[in-house]
């Protein structure tokens, strides 16, 4: 579904992506772990069209989209949650909702609208109130709904763990793995390896920009070197 | 009377100025830019209009619709043609372009039509009686048209899709495009539609004061944008309270003190918002985000 082969992506001089390839399969959570700085944020940025390749290619449903604009990739039903959640602080839940389903026709969007609400019944008690006043949970559970509201093939969710309390991050996983079951692709790129590895059919390690190991979730919850070096011993 | 009368005239300059003052507002919220050419933009529209009436014998209202169509066309062109460029260099560099804009469309109108005023025919001429005051018909067609605009604006940024839209990249490009949607779209309607109420407040101020030049847009427009800032640049409400307020100010006071303080006084209420309160009456305190 998401093929990702060969990217270089440089911040000035610095050459933060040297040679990433990996692939995405119709109905998995694959994962991208690995230390702060090995490149996991920078390579989601330039699937979503943030950030530019100078090599290599990008193909998402058989189609080559490296050289898109971000919202055009987003409209393929490729769709990013950025790191540190990015909601619309000054507009309402309800809106920030309706910003995520930007792309598509008002009347297919209540539907929508309802199952999110159905999934994140907090979002429904609160869809008046500015988004900038709920909790930190509350707010990665409106930027998940507002990513789910443009019907995503394929949802690329950075760091949704971060900053959270340890049972609202049990929390994020149990949404992120039901949602696989209704059919969402999801690439996840985490800090904290051991939850991801936990939900993830397979996942890639990087490391400075480069993919150091690859597997199926359950031999890397087990590769003795991944334990040691992400897993805490 | 005479008070009730000055009001009246103060309101129809008031809701002038906030026709232009939404614009400088629109646009400072969605790009960060106090478009400094936004007062020739009025000029501009005014010219058209004289043009098509005057000397074209076009009729009025079709002209009407031309000069709308044409200023938006032409914040849209300037836009994409001197700001677009330099979106992502530093803030000065678009200020001082803006700047530029201004001078170049002040001076190819002095090119084009000469520098001297000209006289613009007043489209709604006649009096009304309203019990026993007597006002302008065009003080009550400004303030009527400049009200029901001002609300319509008010519904489209609310409610509508594109309203949304503006909304969120208003508050975050990226993230917005994250969304699908088209910032560069969105950045043009927020240019079309402050033209268009800027070409709207042209054709109203031209025909109560009936008299245009190349330079009117100078003053108008530093009276505009002194009304978006009291309101709060970048709120649309503050754009309207400002703009209202200005206006009631200025008539009263060259009603009641001196006419020739009333700039003064205008530039003085500037100074004291600035340092009172410096994010405008309804304007919000931005925090850096971290």
């Amino acid at each position: 579904m998401l093929k990702v082969e060969n990217i270089n992506v440089y911040y000035g001089a610095i050459h933060a992506i040297q040679g990433i390839s990996f692939e995405v399969h119709q109905g998995e959570i694959v994962t991208l772990i690995g230390a702060n700085g090995a490149g996991k944020s920078t390579t989601l940025k330039t699937v979503s069209g943030q950030l530019r390749t100078r090599t290599g290619s990008i193909t998402f449903m058989n189609e080559n989209i490296s050289r898109l604009d971000p919202y055009k990739i987003a409209r393929k039903g490729l769709v990013q949650v950025p790191e540190g959640r990015k909601i619309f602080q000054k507009l309402s839940v309800e809106e920030n909702l309706f910003i995520g389903g930007y792309t598509r026709e008002r009347a297919e969007i209540e539907a929508t609208m309802n199952d999110v609400y159905q999934r994140f019944p907090r979002l429904k008690e609160r869809r008046r109130q500015v988004a900038g006043t709920l909790s930190g949970g509350e707010q990665q559970m409106l930027a998940i709904g507002r990513a789910l509201m443009s019907k995503p093939r394929l949802i690329m969710l950075d760091e949704p763990s971060m900053g959270l309390a340890p049972l609202l991050v049990s929390q994020i996983f149990s949404i992120i793995r039901e949602l696989k079951d209704t059919g969402v692709t999801i690439l996840l790129v985490e800090q904290n390896a051991r939850m991801a590895l936990r939900i993830a059919d397979r996942a890639y390690v990087l490391e400075t920009g480069r993919v150091k190991l690859s597997d199926s979730a359950d031999a890397l919850l087990n590769n003795d070197e991944v334990q040691k070096a992400y897993l805490g011993g | 009377m005479a008070f009730l009368s000055h009001l009246i005239y103060g309101l129809q300059l008031g809701t002038i100025y906030a026709l232009v003052a939404l614009g400088y507002s629109m646009v400072y919220g969605i790009i960060r830019l106090i478009n400094f050419a936004h007062g020739d933009i009025i000029m501009v529209a005014s010219f058209v209009v004289w043009y098509l009436i005057a000397r074209l014998n076009v009729p009025v209202w079709l002209s009407i619709l031309i000069c709308v169509a044409f200023t938006s066309l032409l914040g849209v062109a300037i836009e994409k043609l001197a700001y677009k460029p330099l979106r992502h260099s530093a803030r000065i560099s678009l200020l001082i372009t803006a700047i530029g804009i201004s001078f170049f469309l002040q001076n190819a109108a002095q090119l084009i039509f000469g520098a001297d005023p000209v006289m613009f025919e007043n489209l709604f001429p006649g009096n009304l009686s309203l019990g026993a005051l007597t006002v302008s018909r065009v003080s009550v067609i400004i303030i009527c048209v400049s009200i029901v605009l001002m609300i319509a604006l008010v519904l489209l940024v609310n409610k509508t899709r594109m309203g949304r839209a503006m909304r969120a990249v208003s508050e975050d490009e990226s993230t917005a495009a994250l969304m699908g949607i088209n910032v560069n779209t969105t950045i043009s309607f927020a240019f079309a539609l402050g033209s268009a109420l800027a070409a709207v407040a042209a054709i109203l101020y031209s025909c109560a004061y009936t008299q245009i030049s190349p330079t009117m847009g100078g003053m108008l427009g530093l009276k505009a944008f002194v009304a978006a800032v009291l309101g709060g640049i970048g709120s649309i409400p503050g754009a309207m309270l400002g703009g209202i307020l200005i206006g009631i100010c200025e008539t009263l006071t060259k009603a009641y003190i001196s006419s020739s303080f009333a700039d003064a006084i205008v530039f003085g209420i500037l100074i004291v918002v600035l340092i009172i309160r410096p994010s405008g009456l309804l304007g919000v305190k931005t925090k850096e985000k971290v």
